[in-house]
């Protein structure tokens, strides 16, 4: 609490710097109303992730420091409206009750918390005592269970699905008329629930799963000096003799070969999902509808780029920032009652307004597809079309869910 | 206001005098780093004039005889000689500068800071920096009241139109609005002032007075999804009579009814169409369209779409010396 204090008041006295010599002048008192402090709770796996690339491996702070220039951006609207916003963290000790943990965080003020958890523990924090008095914003987990079957009144999901990550890809490559996909799944559950996401969209949008295999992780060194000899051989061998296909699709949600298989197939195909041309909802190379602001800043602030879990992280704190400013944050009610209202309009430097899903509280969202130094293209695509919003070609629609909120 | 009305009556019989100096239009480049200047009776393209990085923002000054841009990347404001077309001053004008507005009296500047959250107050005779608002999180939409006493700035991360009075620099009101205010216009008369939302899709209209909105206006454009109806400029005609918002990824203007407030009619222009600005007597509407990198003539009387100009890369904003713009 202290050093979020100092931190914002050094980021204040930064921003009188900035505009220094002639000092400018501060914003005018806008009323004699007592200050409101709103207080942010931010709830993070013990379990440090994984990458094969050491670029990207992630920060320390990946995702809170996201969660960090939201409040920033929140506070500097806070400063005409009377409101001030802070954040409380805690970060799961391994074994630790994820219940526990929030009641820690609601204990410290947080009615609001953003949640980079398994979806396990996810759960596990909204079906506890201290989750009844709590909206968490799911920013981490991308599992569609927890949008579907296990779909929580408490709990709004900022990331995006995985069957919105894979529509979002199958679109474009759609779009491209590639349409018979190789599919190498890895062995751990994440990578399966991946496939299946790539396959349901393949088959959703009139693609064709040619053939899948399954990459077993034989726990090997992911970069060990030897292990770079072992992959140029082991990658070709294992992708050849494949029925013709246009684009491998790359299930490897744990890290454990997807990034192995660029330049290193049997036959001369591109990569994508895993590896290659990655769906996501942030890429630190884009800049388009004004997004050069944000990373800028973010930039300027944590001297690195901002990833995908930090850009969920701001949303989600945005999304709490707008509901203070819309009279709609004094309890959990009615900030969610303002999120499902039709006043609720997120500007996420995506071209258009994000609007939460009423019937799974799912946020929508454009999926951007990065090559890991450019995004070459946004989804949805054109001409897939919606009787409602074109957003809502990604992911499963509200025929199909399962999701019954109480 | 009869003395404004008076002062831009000189200004018009100043121009039908000279047409060589009245007759140009200025397009802000974006991505070209140019402006492309249009000869507005052959409404032909006249000569591109490299300027800098990223020029975004064009404002004149009030005797005509400069049109100044707004350099984003290069954190600097270029002075162009409206006769000569070539650029006749820098000066460095505060981090990532986006719009600029000039004083009706010729002395101040005003520049939105995106990246600094700042209104900036410049002397336009010294180039000196006089001050500075701070506002909300990225600041873009600018305007000035025609008695020049207040100017509003619209914050886009903010969702702000911040009322700010030009003499003491101090924020007088803010009035949260849409999602991602983009640009803000008064009306002649001074009593409302139009705010665009480019996410929320609205123009909120606010009593200059009473600084509270009394009236959103929504656009429904047939055939069109409603994400990609996002207003961003808006240009209200000298009379006062017609606004148009132009609606970006729409490649639509909206023509409104100032009095009733209601639509009359979407006229298909260029690709991406950011921001306008009116012949000075009224007759065109010049727009400049981001993706398809021309400018669309409307005639403003039929309400039609006339003709298309090419320009450089990325046209962003429009100026023609003349009256001040509303």
């Amino acid at each position: 609490m202290t050093g979020q204090m100092t931190r914002w008041i050094r980021g204040l006295f930064g921003l009188i710097l900035l505009v220094a010599p002639a000092r400018a002048e501060p914003p005018a008192p806008e009323s004699d109303a007592p200050a409101q402090n709103i207080v942010i709770g931010y709830l993070r796996r013990a379990e440090n992730r994984t990458a094969i690339s050491r670029l990207a491996l992630p920060a320390e702070n990946d995702g809170q420091a996201g969660a960090e220039s939201g409040l920033d951006d929140n506070n500097v609207a806070g400063e005409f409206l009377g409101q001030t916003f802070s954040l409380v963290a805690h970060r799961l000790k391994p074994g630790e009750d994820a219940g526990a943990a929030l009641a820690d965080l609601e204990g410290r003020g947080a009615r609001f918390v953003l949640a980079d958890l398994s979806a396990e523990n996810l759960l596990k924090a909204a079906d506890s005592a201290a989750g009844a008095k709590t909206l968490l914003f799911n920013i981490g987990a991308a599992d569609e269970v927890l949008r579907e079957e296990f779909c929580r009144a408490n709990v709004i999901h900022v990331a995006p699905s995985r069957a919105m990550l894979a529509d979002g890809l199958t679109q474009y490559l759609l779009w491209k008329q590639w349409r018979k996909f190789l599919v190498v799944v890895g062995s751990h559950d994440a990578d399966r629930l991946w496939a299946e996401a790539l396959k349901r969209s393949a088959t959703r949008f009139g693609g064709k799963i040619v053939e899948e295999r399954m990459f077993a992780d034989a726990g090997g060194a992911r970069r060990a000096d030897s292990g770079v000899a072992l992959v140029q051989k082991q990658i070709p061998a294992f992708t050849q003799n494949a029925p013709a296909y246009d684009v491998m699709l790359a299930a490897d949600e744990s890290a454990v070969f997807g990034e192995y298989l660029p330049y290193r197939t049997w036959d001369a195909r591109p990569v994508a999902g895993s590896a290659g041309l990655v769906p996501t909802s942030w890429d630190p190379s884009y800049e388009q509808a004004g997004a050069t602001q944000l990373q800028q800043r973010f930039e300027r602030k944590f001297s690195r780029r901002m990833s995908a879990l930090d850009m969920n992280g701001w949303t989600a704190a945005r999304m709490i920032g707008e509901a203070a400013a819309h009279d709609a944050a004094g309890d959990i009610g009615a900030a969610r009652a303002y999120f499902l209202s039709k006043d609720f309009a997120l500007a996420a430097f995506k071209g258009q307004k994000l609007t939460l899903r009423d019937w799974n509280l799912q946020l929508r969202q454009p999926i951007l597809l990065s090559d890991g130094r450019n995004v070459v293209s946004v989804s949805p695509q054109e001409g897939f079309m919606h009787q409602f919003s074109e957003l809502d070609t990604l992911g499963l629609d509200r025929p199909e869910t399962k999701c019954r909120l109480k | 206001m009869p003395f404004e009305m008076s002062r831009a009556a000189f200004v018009v019989a100043l121009l039908a005098a000279s047409p060589a100096f009245a007759t140009d239009a200025f397009v802000s480049n974006e991505k070209g780093n140019t402006i492309s200047v249009i000869d507005v009776e052959s409404m032909m393209l006249k000569t591109t004039i490299p300027v800098g990085q990223r020029p975004r923002g064009l404002a004149v000054s009030s005797d005509g005889k400069t049109v100044y841009v707004a350099l984003g990347d290069a954190d600097q404001i270029a002075a162009i000689d409206t006769k000569s077309l070539s650029v006749s001053d820098t000066f460095d004008a505060g981090r990532d500068p986006e719009r600029i507005e000039t004083s009706p009296d010729g002395k101040t500047l005003y520049v939105t800071n995106e990246d600094s959250n700042t209104l900036t107050f410049f002397n336009l005779e010294t180039k000196e920096r006089l001050g500075g608002a701070r506002l909300g999180v990225e600041p873009e939409g600018l305007a000035v009241s025609p008695d020049g006493k207040t100017v509003v700035a619209t914050t886009e991360t903010t969702n702000m139109a911040h009322f700010v009075d030009a003499e003491r620099r101090k924020i007088l009101a803010n009035v949260l609005v849409d999602a991602r205010p983009r640009m803000a216009a008064f009306t002649p008369d001074g009593k409302e002032v139009w705010v665009s939302a480019e996410i929320g899709g609205s123009i909120s209209i606010i009593d200059a007075q009473t600084r509270k909105i009394v009236e959103r206006i929504r656009f429904e454009v047939p055939g069109l999804r409603a994400e990609n109806v996002q207003p961003v400029g808006i240009n209200i005609s000298h009379d006062g009579t017609l606004a148009f918002v132009s609606l970006g990824p729409a490649n639509r203007m909206a023509v409104v009814d100032v009095k009733s407030r209601k639509v009359l009619k979407y006229l298909l222009v260029g690709q991406r169409v950011w921001h306008a600005a009116f012949t000075p007597d009224d007759k065109f509407l010049l727009t400049a369209n981001g993706i398809s990198n021309d400018v669309s003539v409307i005639d403003v009387g039929a309400l039609k779409v006339v003709k298309s100009i090419q320009v450089g890369e990325s046209p962003w904003e429009l100026v023609i010396p003349g009256p001040a713009k509303p």
